[in-house]
Order: C-alpha cells, then sequence, then structure tokens
C-alpha cells in the first residue's frame, strides 16, 4: 500500500552552546556583519565543527495509512525533533518528507489555552489553534464538553479550573481533531489513571477508525496498548523499526541492563532480584577520603514514575563506626516492599554528606519475576507494590 | 534539493515496511484513498519564499480567534476596562493641549487645537499600540510557536487586528468633539476606511518586521518604546506640517505617517486631501510591507529554534 508518511533522509543540525549564536543581540551581528569580509573563510572551517550536532541523521522510513507508530528511545534521541519537523514547527537541515493527508499535532496539552478565558472560549481558541475550524469545533463542541466533564465549568475562566479538569478538557479538545494524521507527544503522562484510561481509550478508537498516529513515550505499557509498530531512535538515527514488542524488546535489553560500569567514582553498579528481595551493589573507587558512602537510589515503574526510593540518611545510619575510606563495595538488600511482576529502573545518586559525586537517572533497568503471586492485574489499576498486609476477620 | 539517490546505502532502513496489515483485522476495515499529490512536502527551505496566501487563508479561524482572543482578554481583572482606549488618548490630548496649545501657542491650522491634537491622537495611538503589541507578539506566542504550526504572520496580523477595536471605541469621542467644538460632518469623511487600511497595513508592515528581529534580538523590546516615542515627534501629530520651513518640508514626506495623518485630518476637518503626499505614503507602506514580509519568511524558519 502507499504511504501516507514517507520520510527520506530526514536530518536536523543544531547549534549547541546556544548563548552564542541562536540568542544573539543586535550588536553582536553587527560586528560580526562588519567582520564577515574577513572571516568569510575562517568561519566555514572553525563553527562548523565544533558547536554543532545531528539531533537527527538521515532518517528513513515509511508509515501506511491506519498504521498507528510508537517512537520510542532515550531523552535526546531525537524523537521530539522528528515530531516537531513532521508537525512543521521546525524545519529540517536536509531530506524531505511527504504526508498525504493533514496532520494535527498535539505536542503539549493545552497549547495556547488562556488562563483568563473560560472554558468555552478556550476550546475554540485551542481548537483553532490545533487547526480546526470554527463550524468543526461548533459541531463538536458538545462531544467534547461531555469527554472532558466539564459541563458546569464552561462560563469559568480555566485559571480556576483545578489542574485535573485542565488537563481533561485540553485533552478532549485535542481528541476530536479530524486530521487523517495524529502526531501526539507524551501527553497521556498527565492527569489521573481513570482519565488516562479514558484517553487510551480515545487513542484506541482514532487508531481504529482508520487514520494515522504517530506516538511518542516513555511509556511502554502505552506503546505497548496502542501501537502496532515501533521506532526505536537512538542517537538520531532509526535503530529498529518493527513490530511493537520487538522493538520494545530490543529497547530493554539493549540500552538498559541490570549491570554496568562507570567512572567519575562509582566504579560499577548492579541490581538483581534474588529469592524475594532486591539487591543493589555497587563499587566506589575515590581519589579523596570520604566520611560516608552515601548512595540514593530510586527505583521506577516502566511509566517512569518513580516507586520507592531510600538512601543513608534517611534511615539514618551511624558511619562513626566506619572507617573513612576511598574505596569500598556497597550492598543494599531491599527486603520490603515486594515488587509486581515487571521492568523496573534504577536511578543511582552517589556521594558524601556533602555533595553528590555521580547521578544517574534510570541508569539500570531490571525485571522483577515471580516475587509476589498477584500477576491478574495490569499494573495500570494496581499499581507496583504489594503491601504487607495484617488482616483481620472478625 | 540534497540529492536523494547519493544517500540511500547509508540508511540500512531504508524504506522498511514491516507492516503486516493483512493480519490486522480492525485495520483492513477503514480504507483511505489517499490524494496523488502529498498534501504537505516538509524541505528545508532555501532562497526566496514567498508568502502562502492560501494557507493564511485557511487558518483566517485562528486569526480571528487570536484577534478576539487578544481583544477579551486585553481588559481583563481592570478596573475601568475598555475605557482605557479612550483615556490614553483623551489624556494625551488635554496634556498637549495645555502645554502646546495653550503655554506654547502651537499653530493648529485654524482649528480647535484640542480637536486639532485629537485627530492626530486617534490614529497615532492606534498606530503605536498596533506596532508595540505587534512587535511584542512572537515572543510572547513563544508557547504557540514551539508547539504548533501555523502561518507565523498570523500573531503579528492579528495583534495589529485586535488594536482595531480601540481605534473605533476613541473614535467614538472623536464625534462627540466633533460635535462639541462644532466641526461639521464633511463627505470627506468617506476617506476614512482607506485611511485605516492604510495605517493598519503600515502597522502590520512595521509590525511583522519587529516581531521577527524580536524573537532573535531581545534589544527590540527596549528599542521599541524609544522608537515609537521618537516616531511621535517626528510626525505631525501634536504640530501641523505646516511650521516646519518650506525648504525642508519634504523630509516630511519621507515619514508614510505624515500623509497618513494629515489624511485623517482632511477628512474629519472636510479639507482637500494632499494626494501626493498620501500617494507616498501609500507606496512606502507597500514597500515595507513587502520588505517586512521578504524579511519575516526569511527568519520564520527558525523561530522555533532561537524563540
Amino acid at each position: 500500500m502507499k504511504p501516507i508518511i514517507k520520510v527520506e533522509n530526514l536530518s536536523k543540525q543544531y547549534t549547541i552552546g546556544g548563548a552564542k549564536e541562536p540568542y544573539s543581540t543586535f550588536r553582536e551581528s553587527l560586528v560580526k556583519a562588519a567582520r564577515v569580509p574577513l572571516n568569510a573563510f575562517k568561519r566555514r572551517n572553525k563553527e562548523n565543527v565544533d558547536n554543532r550536532f545531528w539531533a537527527l541523521k538521515d532518517i528513513n522510513f515509511a508509515v501506511e495509512p491506519g498504521e498507528v507508530v510508537g517512537i520510542i528511545g532515550r531523552n535526546g534521541a531525537g524523537k521530539s525533533t522528528l515530531l516537531k519537523i513532521l508537525s512543521r514547527i521546525t524545519e529540517p537541515t536536509k531530506g524531505k518528507v511527504e504526508l498525504y493527508g493533514r496532520v494535527g499535532s498535539l505536542l503539549e496539552v493545552g497549547t495556547g489555552f488562556h488562563p483568563e478565558l473560560t472554558g468555552r472560549e478556550n476550546i475554540y481558541l485551542n481548537g483553532a489553534i490545533l487547526g480546526m475550524k470554527r463550524e468543526e469545533i461548533s459541531k463538536k463542541f458538545d462531544e467534547i464538553v461531555d469527554f472532558a466533564e466539564i459541563e458546569n465549568f464552561l462560563d469559568t475562566p480555566v485559571k480556576r479550573y483545578s489542574s485535573g479538569m485542565y488537563v481533561r478538557l485540553a485533552f478532549a479538545v485535542a481528541a476530536h481533531l479530524e486530521s487523517e494524521i495524529i502526531i501526539v507527544d507524551e501527553v497521556l503522562a498527565v492527569g489521573d489513571t481513570e482519565f488516562q484510561k479514558k484517553c487510551l481509550g480515545k487513542m484506541k478508537n482514532v487508531s481504529q477508525s482508520g487514520r494515522t498516529v504517530l506516538f511518542v513515550s516513555h511509556s511502554m505499557t502505552a506503546v505497548q496498548t496502542l501501537c502496532n509498530l515501533c521506532i526505536l531512535l537512538e542517537k538520531g538515527q532509526i535503530k529498529s523499526f518493527n513490530k511493537t514488542n520487538i522493538v520494545i524488546r530490543d529497547y530493554l535489553n539493549t540500552s538498559k541492563s541490570n549491570y554496568r560500569t562507570f567512572d567519575k567514582g562509582l566504579k560499577w553498579a548492579r541490581i538483581t532480584q534474588e529469592e524475594n528481595n532486591i539487591i543493589i551493589e555497587c563499587e566506589y573507587d575515590l581519589k579523596n577520603l570520604i566520611d560516608i558512602p552515601h548512595l540514593g537510589f530510586v527505583v521506577s515503574n516502566s511509566l517512569g514514575s518513580p516507586v520507592f526510593a531510600s538512601n543513608p540518611s534517611i534511615e539514618n545510619l551511624d558511619f562513626s563506626i566506619y572507617e573513612k575510606t576511598l574505596k569500598g563495595k556497597i550492598t543494599v538488600i531491599i527486603k520490603q516492599p515486594k515488587l509486581l511482576d515487571g521492568d523496573y529502573w534504577l536511578s543511582i545518586w552517589f556521594g558524601d554528606s556533602k555533595e553528590n559525586f555521580f547521578e544517574e537517572k534510570d541508569a539500570l533497568c531490571f525485571q522483577v519475576s515471580a516475587m509476589t503471586k498477584q500477576k491478574q492485574n495490569s499494573q495500570l489499576m494496581v499499581g507496583n507494590v504489594l503491601p504487607l498486609c495484617e488482616w483481620i476477620f472478625q | 534539493m540534497d540529492s536523494t539517490a547519493s544517500d540511500t546505502k547509508d540508511s540500512p532502513i531504508n524504506q522498511v515496511s514491516p507492516s503486516d496489515a493483512e493480519n490486522d483485522a480492525s485495520q483492513t476495515t477503514h480504507q483511505i484513498t489517499l490524494p496523488e499529490k502529498p498534501i504537505v512536502v516538509i524541505e528545508p527551505s532555501k532562497g526566496w519564499i514567498p508568502v502562502d496566501l492560501r494557507d493564511l487563508w485557511h487558518y483566517r479561524d485562528l486569526f480571528y480567534i487570536l484577534t478576539m482572543r487578544d481583544i477579551k482578554v486585553r481588559y481583563k481583572q481592570t478596573l475601568l476596562g475598555a475605557a482605557w482606549a479612550i483615556i490614553q488618548p483623551l489624556f494625551t490630548m488635554l496634556i498637549f493641549t495645555l502645554f502646546f496649545g495653550r503655554l506654547a501657542g502651537m499653530p493648529s491650522d485654524g482649528i480647535p487645537y484640542p480637536i486639532f491634537a485629537y485627530a492626530g491622537l486617534l490614529p497615532w495611538t492606534f498606530f503605536s499600540n498596533a506596532v508595540t503589541n505587534s512587535g511584542n507578539s512572537l515572543v510572547g506566542n513563544s508557547n504557540l510557536i514551539t508547539k504548533v504550526y501555523f502561518p507565523r504572520l498570523i500573531i503579528p496580523i492579528a495583534s495589529v487586528g485586535s488594536g482595531l477595536v480601540d481605534f473605533a471605541i476613541a473614535f467614538g469621542l472623536l464625534i462627540v468633539l466633533m460635535i462639541y467644538f462644532g466641526v461639521g460632518f464633511s463627505a470627506t469623511l468617506i476617506m476614512l476606511p482607506v485611511l485605516v487600511i492604510l495605517t493598519s497595513l503600515l502597522a502590520i508592515g512595521i509590525g511583522m518586521w519587529m516581531s521577527a528581529l524580536n524573537v532573535k534580538y531581545r534589544d527590540i523590546r527596549h528599542a521599541l518604546p524609544f522608537l515609537i516615542q521618537l516616531g511621535m515627534f517626528i510626525s505631525p501629530i501634536i504640530y501641523p506640517p505646516t511650521i516646519v520651513p518650506e525648504k525642508w518640508r519634504f523630509l516630511l514626506a519621507f515619514n508614510p505617517l505624515t500623509g497618513i495623518i494629515e489624511g485623517y485630518r482632511s477628512a474629519i476637518f472636510g479639507r482637500s486631501f494632499d494626494w501626493f503626499a498620501l500617494g507616498i505614503s501609500a507606496l512606502i507602506t507597500f514597500a515595507i510591507l513587502f520588505y517586512s514580509a521578504y524579511m519575516f519568511k526569511r527568519m520564520e524558519k527558525s523561530f522555533a529554534d532561537i524563540i
């Protein structure tokens, strides 16, 4: 079948050290203009090399109508840049995109909402900003209000809305876009679970109506539920483009592991499940003596939400019994809470009592299986941990 | 365009289509017929980029809604509301009348000084507010620019459009003043719409140019109020052009506002128009408009990256 989105050799270059070039003052430009005859050659050679990087490099792919394609990758892999180019917000440096349908993009919930305007006025404003016609909005107005559940607050300025209402209204407008191609960036991360489910449902409907969806998310669960295909971006290039579960497996396996070596003081770290405990181990090797080897950690679920965290000062540990050290190994045995089956991420901070020498978010990834007997429920519904309960029946 | 053929060897995943659409029942139920030619082609732009009028027309609803937003929001949470549209020119007029009219004895072509000044202040207030709002409009709407596509030109133009409401309110006061000072309503008033359009076009021209520059050089934000103040003194608002010595008067014509503001006075006081001065103003206005549109389109592509 003919593709509805065709991307050829798409590349985007940015200048880093943004302070220098992009955000210049008039004076600098005048000075520069005066120097142009002198610098014509110099500039070409010098500036091109260092402070430029390719956010996207030679991207090629095609999407057929009706497909729902997830785009995943670590931060800085180029996901947002790709969406921005496809939404025509920014121009590519090289390459070409052909779109055989109208594009509606939703890169942010409530783009252009004005706090002083009422819900009703903002529906029209936001709709028009997203590219809808006034009559189109009027036709769908009731549906939008229904979906957002804000009937009673239609004539209240949105600055008086609760954040939940705000998000609901914003998503409701966007969900009623009628374009053939819909581009969505991480918008489901907001709102409460109930509404997230509703949004996911709406997105599923959208895709079943034959429209094409590009969906960026950090939430593997959401990508898995929605998308049949998935693009994995890495350093501005397509690492793989295949069926969603294959790509997600690749992503979790290759880009993340439960053991990694580092520099900057922390030599390595590992996280494993042993029986019903989770064990974090790491070794450090420092140049200066430190009083407290201070290891902080946060365990997050696959949606990126933190589940639990700790560090020695929270535990009120007494370090006076230990000698000051340069090297050492730290082992943390986490006995409670029990985690439900799934993939989890570990973020690590390491330092002494005063400062952190090392920090990396989502540094390690690990899998939990059969720690609890709970399997039947989606973690979207029941959370990630099993509490330690005492049941009393009287 | 960059050659696409030579690059294909570098891309291992060139045109992969791993879809098994036929296995997916839900997808084959809705067939979409695709247009022959792409609706949108995204490429790096080069050289001269024309203003896409069809695209602007397509987004006319957004233009209307943004204008309405600016109008609605402007006087929200103010005590006096839309009265500000009158207060500004009215008090300027009173002060000018006191200092220039009474104390300095500024000539006013035989017209009572208050209404003479007001007739100049009316278009000037509209023009200066329009240029200020328009010049700051892109930066003020950066959240839109980085998150959604639409023709960027709409933003500075809508800012000028919303100023027209203030103009209409202030015009109401002019009618009151005309009755009070016994200035008759003459047939020349039918020229007013043309003059308003010309003023708007000039404001759009300068406004969109300033707004684009402002994205890159925030100096504009500081320079604009100062330039506008300057503009007030080099335009015949508090004085008639006749006080400028004959041999230097041609210099005034380089300021497109001279012809326009004198045009307003001619229309209001029923004098004959200086068609030559108006013609020059119109010419300069269109020249600025085209130049600004050209500059705007050239800078537009980098807005989202540097704003």
